[in-house]
Parts: C-alpha cells; sequence; structure tokens
C-alpha cells in the first residue's frame, strides 16, 4: 500500500512555497535583469532589447520576437558536472518558456526587432524552469518592455495522493513507494490564463484541475514578489 | 463604485491595479480591462482629473519626430549614410541632409562622413514601417570631434536637460566642459579629465537621483563642493535656451512628459 | 576627415585622459578597482564564488568528479579551468561556440594555475592507474566591464581554497555528502594584465579601456613574486623598456590583488 505524504520533507504546508528572493536590476550592462530564488534554486534572467535582430532574416516586418534562452551553469545541477552547451532539454525549456510570457507582452509595438531573455541558472533544486520564468518576467518590466501583467511560475503536483505545491528535487524523486506527479505551470493573476502547463508522472483530469486551482493562490504570492523586487529598486522613486 | 487605487506619483508595475470605474479613462502606460483600470508598463502614476498614464522609468529608445540625437555612422549607402542611434532602429542621413556642402552626383559619400563618425542630428521622419530620417543640416547640428560619450536612460533625460536647460547649463557652468544631450541616451562631452569625470559622475547622480524632490539644489551643492566654485543661482523658469546643446537650439524638453 | 583618425578620435581622447593619470572612471593608470568576493552562491558547486572588481562580475563554480587518469599519468589527478563567454554578461556577446576569445581566455587563466603547479595533483590521486579526482573549475561572467582573465583568475583561486571533497562510497562520488577536506592549494598565482595604449601603460582595464588598446600583457606573478605564465595579446608591440616596467607593475599589484584571498 503507497505510504501517504502527509508531513512534508522541509515541514512546509502543503500549498506553501519555498522561501522566495527576489531582485531587480543586477546585471548593470543588461536593459534589464533579475534575480529569483525560491528554495534552493537560483536563477539570473537578463533582458537585451527590443534591439535589431541579427541574423536579419529572422526579423518580422509585423511585430517583435521574443527569444529566450535558458542554461543551466554546468555545476547547478544535483550530481556530476554536466558539460556545458545547450541540450534538448534547454532548448525545450527555452520553448516552452518564450510561450509562458508571450501572451503578456504585445510585440505589435516593436516590428523588426528582437527582445533575448537570457536565463542562467548557478544552483537548482526542482522548478528550475518555473524560476528562470519568473525571473524572465522581472527582468522584462526592469528592461520597461509594455506587458500586461507578471508571469509568475511554479511547478505543483501531487506526491502519493497529497497535492502540493513547489515541489522541492525530493518530493520529485520521493522513492519507490511514492508516485509523484510534477506539474511547472504559469499563470497570469489579472486573467487566471495558464501560459505554460507541462507534466510529468500520470493521475486523473480532476487532480489535475485540482492541482492547478492550488497554484493559483500560489501565482498570486509569487507575483508579489516580483512586483516587489522592482518596487525596491525604485524605492523613493515618485515625485 | 470608483475608486482610486494609487497615490500621486507612485512607482507602479504591469499588471498593478490603478483603479477601479468605468468613468476613469486609461492613458499613456495603463489599459482596462472590464472595470479596472492596469498599468501596463513599470513607470511613475500620474493622475489628472479622471486620466490616468504613467511615466515610464525605463525602456529603450524610440525615434520621433524632431528630437536632437546623438548618433553614429554604421554604413555607407548610395543614398546617404546609415546611422545608429543607440535605439532598435537605425536611421538614414538622406545626401541632401548631410551638410550644408554641397555634394555632386556619385560623389564619394565617405568623403563627408566615415564609418564610426559621431554627429548630433535631428529625425526629420519617422515613417509607418520605423524609417528614419536624421538631418545634420541645420543650426545646431553637426560632427562631434573628440570628446567621450556617456549612455544614460532615454527617460531620464528630461532631468538631465532640466527645464530650458537649466540643470545642464549648471553642469557646464561648473566644469568648464562641453556636453551635448541627445533624447536617445546618449551625451557627448569634452574638457579637462578632472572635469569631465565629474560631468559623469554628476549625470549618473542625477539618473539615480531623479525621483528625490531638490534635485537642482542637490547637484547644485555636489557641484560647488567639488569645484570650490560658487555657481549662479539657475532660476528654472529663465534659464538659458539650449536643449543641452552647445550651439544655441531653440528645442527645450519639458521635465515631465 | 578620413577613417582612420576619426576611427582613433575617441581613443585619443582616452590616451589624453590615461596621460594625465586621471582615467575615464577617475583611477590611475596602476589602480585597480574595488574588489570583493562572495563565497558559496552555489550549493551544488563543490566550490563556488562571485567576485567583483568594479562593474565586473564572475561566477566561478569547482566540480569535482571521479575518473581514470591519463596513461602517462597515473598517479595525478587532473585540472581543467574553462571560461565561458553568455550573451548575459554584454550586450555584444552572441550565442554559440566559444570564440576565440573566450577561448583564449580560458587557457590563459588554466595556465596560470596549472604552471605554478597550485593544484596538488598528487594529491588527487586515489588509486594510481585507477581512480583520481578530476577538478573542473567554471568561470562565468554574469557582467563584463573587463579584466576577465585577471578577476576570473582570482575568482578561480577563491572557489578552489573553498571546495570540499565529496565523500566516497563503494567507489562512488556521494556530493551530499562532504568531507571536512578542502582542495588543498599549494601556491596562489594571481596574473595581472598590463595593458597599453599608444604610449599609456596601466592595469585593470574596464571594456571600453579593453576596446582602444594597443597590446597587452599577462602576466601570473605566484606569491614569492616568480613568474609562472606570460600571455601577450593585442597587434602592437612592446618596447623592452615597456617590459621591464610591465613586470614591476605586475608583481606589485599581484600582491594587493592576492590580499583579497580570505
Amino acid at each position: 500500500m503507497a505510504e501517504k505524504y502527509t508531513k512534508r520533507f522541509d515541514g512546509r504546508k502543503m500549498n506553501e512555497t519555498r522561501p522566495i528572493v527576489a531582485k531587480a536590476g543586477v546585471i548593470k550592462n543588461a536593459d534589464g535583469s533579475a534575480y529569483f530564488k525560491i528554495g534552493d534554486t537560483i536563477a539570473y534572467a537578463a533582458v537585451y532589447g527590443p534591439r535589431e535582430v541579427f541574423p536579419r532574416f529572422m526579423q518580422n516586418p509585423t511585430k517583435g520576437i521574443l527569444r529566450v534562452n535558458y542554461n543551466m551553469m554546468a555545476f547547478s545541477g544535483p550530481g556530476e558536472r554536466n558539460r556545458p552547451g545547450p541540450n534538448r532539454r534547454a532548448k525545450e525549456i527555452s520553448l516552452v518558456s518564450e510561450k509562458a510570457l508571450l501572451p503578456v507582452l504585445d510585440l505589435e509595438k516593436y516590428p523588426n526587432t528582437v527582445i533575448d531573455v537570457y536565463i542562467e541558472l548557478p544552483q537548482t533544486d526542482a522548478g528550475s524552469r518555473c524560476a528562470g520564468i519568473s525571473a524572465a518576467s522581472i527582468a522584462l518590466a526592469d528592461a520597461g518592455v509594455e506587458m500586461k501583467d507578471m508571469v509568475p511560475a511554479v511547478a505543483v503536483g501531487m506526491v502519493g495522493d497529497t497535492p502540493v505545491v513547489d515541489l522541492s528535487y525530493h518530493e520529485e524523486q520521493p522513492g519507490d513507494d511514492m508516485e509523484t506527479v510534477d506539474i511547472p505551470i504559469a499563470m497570469v493573476p489579472s486573467t487566471g490564463e495558464v501560459t505554460l502547463l507541462q507534466m510529468d508522472g500520470i493521475t486523473n483530469k480532476d487532480s489535475i484541475l485540482k492541482v492547478i486551482e492550488l497554484a493559483k493562490d500560489a501565482c498570486v504570492v509569487i507575483a508579489e514578489t516580483q512586483r516587489a523586487a522592482l518596487r525596491e529598486k525604485y524605492a523613493g522613486e515618485s515625485k | 463604485m470608483s475608486e482610486l487605487k494609487i497615490g500621486e506619483r507612485e512607482v507602479v508595475v504591469p499588471g498593478q491595479l490603478l483603479a477601479v470605474g468605468m468613468d476613469f479613462l486609461p492613458s499613456h502606460g495603463t489599459y482596462r480591462l472590464g472595470e479596472q483600470i492596469i498599468a501596463n508598463r513599470l513607470g511613475v502614476s500620474v493622475v489628472e482629473g479622471k486620466v490616468i498614464k504613467t511615466i515610464p522609468l525605463a525602456g529603450v529608445y524610440l525615434p520621433k519626430r524632431n528630437d536632437i540625437v546623438i548618433g553614429r555612422v554604421l554604413d555607407i549607402l548610395s543614398m546617404g549614410w546609415r546611422v545608429e542611434l543607440k535605439s532598435p532602429y537605425t536611421g538614414l542621413i538622406p545626401i541632401k541632409d548631410g551638410t550644408f556642402e554641397f555634394i555632386p552626383r556619385g560623389a564619394d559619400l565617405s568623403r563627408y562622413y566615415s564609418i564610426g563618425e559621431y554627429f548630433v542630428g535631428k529625425i526629420t521622419n519617422v515613417s509607418g514601417q520605423n524609417l528614419i530620417d536624421v538631418s545634420v543640416k541645420g543650426q545646431g547640428l553637426h560632427k562631434l570631434r573628440g570628446g567621450r560619450f556617456v549612455k544614460v536612460n532615454t527617460n531620464k533625460v528630461p532631468r538631465i536637460i532640466g527645464k530650458k536647460g537649466s540643470m545642464v547649463s549648471m553642469i557646464k557652468q561648473a566644469t568648464d566642459c562641453k556636453i551635448t544631450v541627445g533624447q536617445n541616451g546618449l551625451i557627448w562631452l569634452m574638457g579637462e579629465p578632472a572635469m569631465e569625470n565629474l560631468v559623469v559622475k554628476t549625470i549618473k547622480k542625477i539618473e539615480n537621483e531623479s525621483h528625490i524632490s531638490g534635485l537642482t539644489n542637490r547637484i547644485k551643492e555636489f557641484l560647488e563642493t567639488a569645484t570650490g566654485k560658487k555657481l549662479e543661482a539657475i532660476n528654472e523658469e529663465s534659464g538659458d535656451n539650449s536643449n543641452g546643446s552647445d550651439d544655441s537650439n531653440n528645442q527645450s524638453k519639458e521635465r515631465d512628459e | 576627415m578620413n577613417k582612420e583618425s576619426q576611427m582613433s578620435n575617441g581613443k585619443e581622447h582616452m590616451i589624453k585622459a590615461i596621460t594625465a593619470d586621471i582615467r575615464y572612471d577617475g583611477r590611475k593608470k596602476d589602480e585597480l578597482r574595488p574588489v570583493s568576493i562572495e563565497y558559496g552562491v552555489s550549493t551544488t558547486a563543490d566550490g563556488s564564488a562571485k567576485i567583483t572588481c568594479g562593474n565586473t562580475e564572475i561566477i566561478v563554480g569547482v566540480s569535482l568528479t571521479l575518473g581514470t587518469p591519463y596513461s602517462d599519468r597515473p598517479d595525478e589527478g587532473t585540472l581543467m579551468v574553462s571560461c565561458e563567454l553568455l550573451p548575459i554578461a554584454h550586450p555584444t556577446i552572441e550565442s554559440g561556440p566559444p570564440s576565440i576569445n573566450a577561448i583564449e581566455i580560458s587557457r590563459v587563466i588554466d595556465r596560470g594555475i596549472r604552471e605554478s603547479g597550485a593544484m596538488d595533483v598528487k594529491g588527487l590521486c586515489i588509486e594510481p592507474g585507477v581512480k583520481v579526482w578530476m577538478v573542473s573549475v567554471d568561470v562565468i561572467p554574469i557582467n563584463h566591464d573587463g579584466n576577465l582573465i585577471d578577476i576570473g583568475s582570482l575568482g578561480a583561486i577563491a572557489a578552489i581554497t573553498k571546495t570540499l571533497m565529496p565523500k566516497i562510497e563503494d567507489g562512488v562520488a556521494n556530493y551530499k555528502e562532504k568531507t571536512k577536506n578542502a582542495l588543498k592549494l599549494q601556491h596562489t598565482p594571481v596574473p595581472i594584465t598590463v595593458c597599453k595604449m599608444g604610449d599609456q601603460i596601466f592595469v585593470d582595464p574596464t571594456k571600453e579601456e579593453e576596446q582602444n588598446l594597443d597590446a597587452r600583457l599577462t602576466i601570473a606573478v605566484m606569491e614569492d613574486d616568480n613568474i609562472c605564465s606570460l600571455q601577450k595579446g593585442g597587434g602592437a608591440g612592446f618596447t623592452s623598456e615597456e617590459l621591464k616596467i610591465a613586470f614591476e607593475l605586475a608583481v606589485a599589484k599581484s600582491k594587493e590583488f592576492r590580499k583579497y584571498l580570505a
């Protein structure tokens, strides 16, 4: 009989995210940047743009393009060092991250340009793509890019039958006797739109929908940390 | 139920609720979602009656007609010179607007501008396709020789220039440096090395403290301490008429949008 | 104005400032920017540091892996230092395979540490011919404002000094459990890149200054003032008088730079 997950490995409540540290404007050369730490996962994001597109053939005369590049530093994984350079997983994460951010942007305002977003992670403990998207969202706002809202992201899921928010690495692989479901999700707070949705694991549709409901509150919390990071940078900017 | 959710001159961030109610009107930097008025960029809120807008705190320079900008020649084409404007869009100086000199047909255009040269120009046209025309033919428009360049946030340029050029005039007076401020956030300066550094420090200070009131007086004190000079109190209303350019050029950008 | 003189116009003005010993950021020619080092910035790395010098910011991570030694050095562990120039650090850096610039930086940092014998490679041997520790040092600038070789090297040494060896269980490294043994450094080589612009000689260039350099000479100095590595870059040459000045400057400044190591 599968064990029931009643107490989280790190003692959190089931719907509690790990502690978050969010800062804006951390990379001086960039047009906008951010540092986003959730639990032991850290993501840096830098935005360059809107700027001229190279290679030229990629230009779109009707609207700007968003180009996201997600990369884990060689020493950021849990085990051995990974050879640096883009791998298929990173390329896929770059793609879904781009799709997660697009819905809040109005790229028709910037035709024939590119907005480059670079996400680098020096250390990870699950939820890395979500941390990357959360950081990227702050960096885009920091760069003055027009966006309808922030894009907070978090991994929700189930350990055994228990719905949880913000799975840690340990929860992603709890052991032989417990099944786990991992659902990275990004949600626009003002509209409730889901802009990132993936899943690892097996479960029924009702459980998935239930767990997505949990994500709503977590995303509102994360969005507040994103906005606070921006305000903090400009503390006293008014008047 | 109509309600304003923010105070006057508050830092607002994308997605932030600014007001609720159909009688409010969304303007620059805001949009309506049902009953709500929401910010769509990082900025400072401005409420004028029922109209809500934001002044951007960040964002790239998007060229506007009549702006005075500092640019750099990128390429020499058959119809003119392609130029970089520290913007996502490059510009073009058409042959006829390059110089007051007569340029004969088929002339070697690199005689007039070579790649890498900087200039002060004026945006004469921005087409729907974001094709930007620039002119260097006019009062106060010319090549820039020597000196050094500083890049600032384009949104801070009005504060660096000051009302009717009062801020930049004060800096010039204190440091004896020539200074030209482009609306695109590129600033050219030339003077003695130590004074040039003081100009750069002052500009960075203005960039960082533009929000705190009493900026002009603080900068005046900063410059007086650094140079030991007593500076004329610049009356912001009647300050000299430059836009920051060293040649008199009757453009001056007001502090607010 | 012809092409050459305009291109050098910005450079001429910069040389004027340097000659007056008032560089664009106010520093003297022989002045280093302030440095700060933060340790443990990556808990997944076996050792890590973030070094800031002026506006240049670099993250360094050290990784230890168990592997087989080279056949010609069966009782020695291995060391590999590499620097990645990522587009996050500067608007002009492009995505893609390492540029020749990045490769040069990697190899110069690597040589400075390797040739000094700083790493006790024999001490990394667990079983001769069978099992040794392989040390990888990844130097990753996240904000590029010049002088990546010197700052990256100092960061690498700093990260190495705080690297704890993982436990070995059943012939496999257990990264979750660290021993109390730190990676030992027998020397602390510190490179100083001496720059030449016109007839001016200075150290610790910003990116703006690097763009106008005529030549540079990286001199890696050990704690006993011996020199363990040299690399000359740039298209112009150094006179023998300039070389003399460069060596003196490097030896003096390396001491200052080394002080930042805990």
